[in-house]
């Protein structure tokens, strides 16, 4: 015997539609979360992760025993913790002797792990030690820009996965209007970058500045870039491409997408489009002025008293005439 | 600084330089970030040059750009939904070519001679509304019409939640259930298991029933047989002794018993694995097998020019001696 389960309020229906998997997907949420031992630099790496991307991310702070993301059976609680939060990237940082400041990149789909990278972090700076003009700061949930140097991202595989991996993790919010086309930038609002370079075969070099953009000849203002955020050294340990089949499956993008009706527009033979405009119920008598009424002011009421004062006896007179 | 090339994706703000490598390694650690932060200032300076460039609106905060869409491919986050696959009603529909007329919402109402809504509260043409039903000549005495036209509708409702659910259902088998329904089992079974109860058989009944009699006292032998109840097939005994007397017939029953026992016995002790009888039927067979197959072929191709094939003898192990088995 089944029984249809549907949300009884409209909240919990609009919360579940928005979990549904759609055509063009929206940002991807991070799920940033520690293991059974971390380390001083491991916390302030994982705090300013969760403060760069503080819309989208959510962050763990309780220790996780049985987390092991790289072994078979210690991915559960991780693609439980997916599902519950809907976060299809997550960031897990543990400490061991054997791997000390470990960063663990994963992305998920369909709430499975997709792939991983496994990263060491030295050489740790965080945003406090920067000093600069805090007028640069860069606001929150503005666009980044992102830059890879190095012929190590093209040549060696684990860099080439995790630049990929990185740009995932980077990459702004509102990523479903500029996937369908019709995304707009505000070229004002764009006030930094993130710098990742291929120092050597396994070394990256990751560094997030902010951006000046100084007055030119020309339309294209010149760029100045000033070290605003964490710095840090990356050096990739293990990673897990993901399966053939997986990739495949996750690649794949519609093939075409559902024009938009257009409303209160329609086509006319003889007059060609028409459009439909509706204009609300205008209160002409009741809407307040946003002058003073003439008789009002102040200046021509005591210059009528004082009239009044002087024109009185002749008035009268005048009228007694008549 | 010749002419590099560097990747750029608008879509995502993203430039790589693809060309560039350390001779040698950097000496000191600001030496490194000041030659990152230079190649960096270059990147993002190309990505601006094509930015600006791009037909930009005005707005109230600052030009606006309309980014074109990013030409890295990243892998989803979750599956692509698939299309629900259309309902009976729908199959239906399209097959007779019934297509859906709009209905408005107020409708004239002839009896007040008012316009009423055609859902929901005071609604047009009612059920309930009726104050007097007429009787036909075909109705019985003590039947209440207005409870019959209730049970009706709590029909009519109920065959419809079956409908929605055999869609749903149908739906749920590709994979397209809306994504805010969801099918969940109403009854559990006792185990607390996911297997459905079994179904139980007439015989398996009959046979439960008949061991259930054994619990008596004289084991079920007297008990009352209920009319169309078969007599129970396991008698119970379970001991099967030799008649003292020899009859006629097949042989002495007494020396295949002791036979028997003894085959049992001395095999388990030989080393003789070998079932001569059935080694020899299984080649046999095989043989036979071949020999159709070669004459499939043959009748293909001309069986005059074929060389003789020499039959090979499938050697028995470790001898054929019928020592162990004595018939």
């Amino acid at each position: 015997m089944l029984k249809i389960k549907t949300p009884k309020s409209g909240k919990a229906k609009r919360e579940i539609e928005k979990r549904a998997p759609k055509l063009v997907e929206s940002g991807k949420k991070t799920l940033i979360l520690q293991g059974t031992k971390t380390s001083n630099v491991l916390n302030a790496v994982l705090t300013e992760i969760y403060h760069l991307k503080k819309d989208s991310a959510v962050r763990y702070t309780r220790k996780n025993e049985n987390i092991r993301p790289f072994e078979s059976g210690g991915e559960t609680s991780l693609e439980f913790f997916s599902l519950k939060t809907d976060c299809s990237i997550f960031v897990f940082g543990s400490h061991s002797k054997k791997r000390p400041d470990n960063l663990v990149i994963g992305r998920t789909y369909d709430h499975h792990i997709y792939d991983l990278v496994e990263v060491g972090v030295e050489n740790f700076k965080s945003m406090e030690s920067f000093t600069y003009d805090k007028k640069l700061s860069p606001k929150v949930g503005s666009k980044p820009f992102i830059a890879f140097i190095g012929e190590g991202f093209e040549s060696v595989d684990e860099l080439k996965h995790l630049k990929e991996v990185l740009l995932d993790l980077l990459r702004g919010e509102k990523q479903d209007l500029i996937d369908a086309g019709c995304g707009n930038l505000n070229l004002a609002g764009l006030d930094h970058a993130y710098i990742c370079t291929a120092v050597s075969s396994n070394r990256v070099f990751f560094t997030h500045c902010a951006m000046r953009l100084k007055k030119s000849g020309t339309i294209v203002p010149r760029m100045e870039l000033v070290e605003v955020g964490p710095s840090m050294d990356l050096v990739v340990r293990r990673h897990r491409l993901p399966n053939d089949s997986v990739r495949k499956e996750a690649m794949k993008t519609a093939k075409e997408q559902p024009k938009k009706k257009v409303k209160n527009v329609s086509q006319d033979v003889i007059q060609g489009k028409v459009g439909k405009i509706y204009v609300p119920d205008q209160q002409v008598g009741s809407v307040a002025l946003p002058y003073k009424a003439k008789g009002l002011k102040r200046e021509r009421r005591e210059a009528k008293m004082k009239h009044e004062t002087n024109d009185r006896a002749p008035k009268k007179q005048k009228e007694n005439s008549e | 600084m010749g002419t590099q090339e560097h990747q750029i994706d608008l879509g995502h703000l993203l430039a790589f330089d693809p060309l560039h490598h350390f001779p040698s390694p950097p000496s000191s650690r600001e030496e490194l970030v000041k030659e990152c932060l230079q190649k960096g200032t270059e990147l993002v300076q190309s990505i601006a040059d094509t930015l600006f460039n791009l037909p930009s609106t005005e707005d109230i905060d600052g030009p606006l750009v309309k980014l074109p869409p990013p030409t890295t491919r990243l892998p989803r986050e979750k599956h692509l939904p698939k299309p629900k696959p259309p309902t009976k009603w729908e199959l239906f529909a399209k097959a007779k070519g019934i297509k859906n007329r709009k209905k408005d919402k107020i409708v004239y109402d002839e009896q007040t001679g008012t316009w009423k809504r055609r859902h929901g509260y005071d609604r047009v043409n009612d059920d309930e509304d009726i104050p007097i039903i007429e009787a036909k000549m075909t109705d019985e005495a003590g039947e209440d019409p207005f409870a019959k036209r209730r049970a009706e509708k709590k029909k009519r409702v109920e065959k419809q939640g079956k409908n929605r659910l055999q869609n749903l259902k149908q739906a749920a088998k590709v994979g397209a259930l809306p994504s805010h329904i969801q099918l969940a089992a109403t009854a559990l079974p006792i185990t607390g298991t996911q297997t459905a109860p079994k179904k139980v058989s007439k015989n398996e009944l009959e046979d439960v029933a008949s061991m259930a009699a054994t619990a008596t006292a004289s084991g079920g032998k007297f008990d009352k047989k209920l009319p169309g109840e078969k007599p129970e097939k396991h008698k119970g005994k379970y001991r099967k002794f030799l008649p003292v007397v020899e009859g006629t017939g097949i042989g002495s029953l007494e020396k295949q018993q002791t036979e028997k026992i003894l085959n049992k016995l001395i095999s388990k002790n030989s080393h003789e694995i070998l079932n001569v009888d059935k080694a020899i039927n299984m080649y046999n067979v095989k043989k036979e097998k071949k020999r159709k197959n070669r004459q499939g072929k043959d009748s293909s191709t001309s069986s005059k020019l074929k060389p003789k094939k020499q039959l090979q003898k499938k050697s028995l192990k470790k001898g054929t001696s019928k020592k162990g088995k004595s018939k």
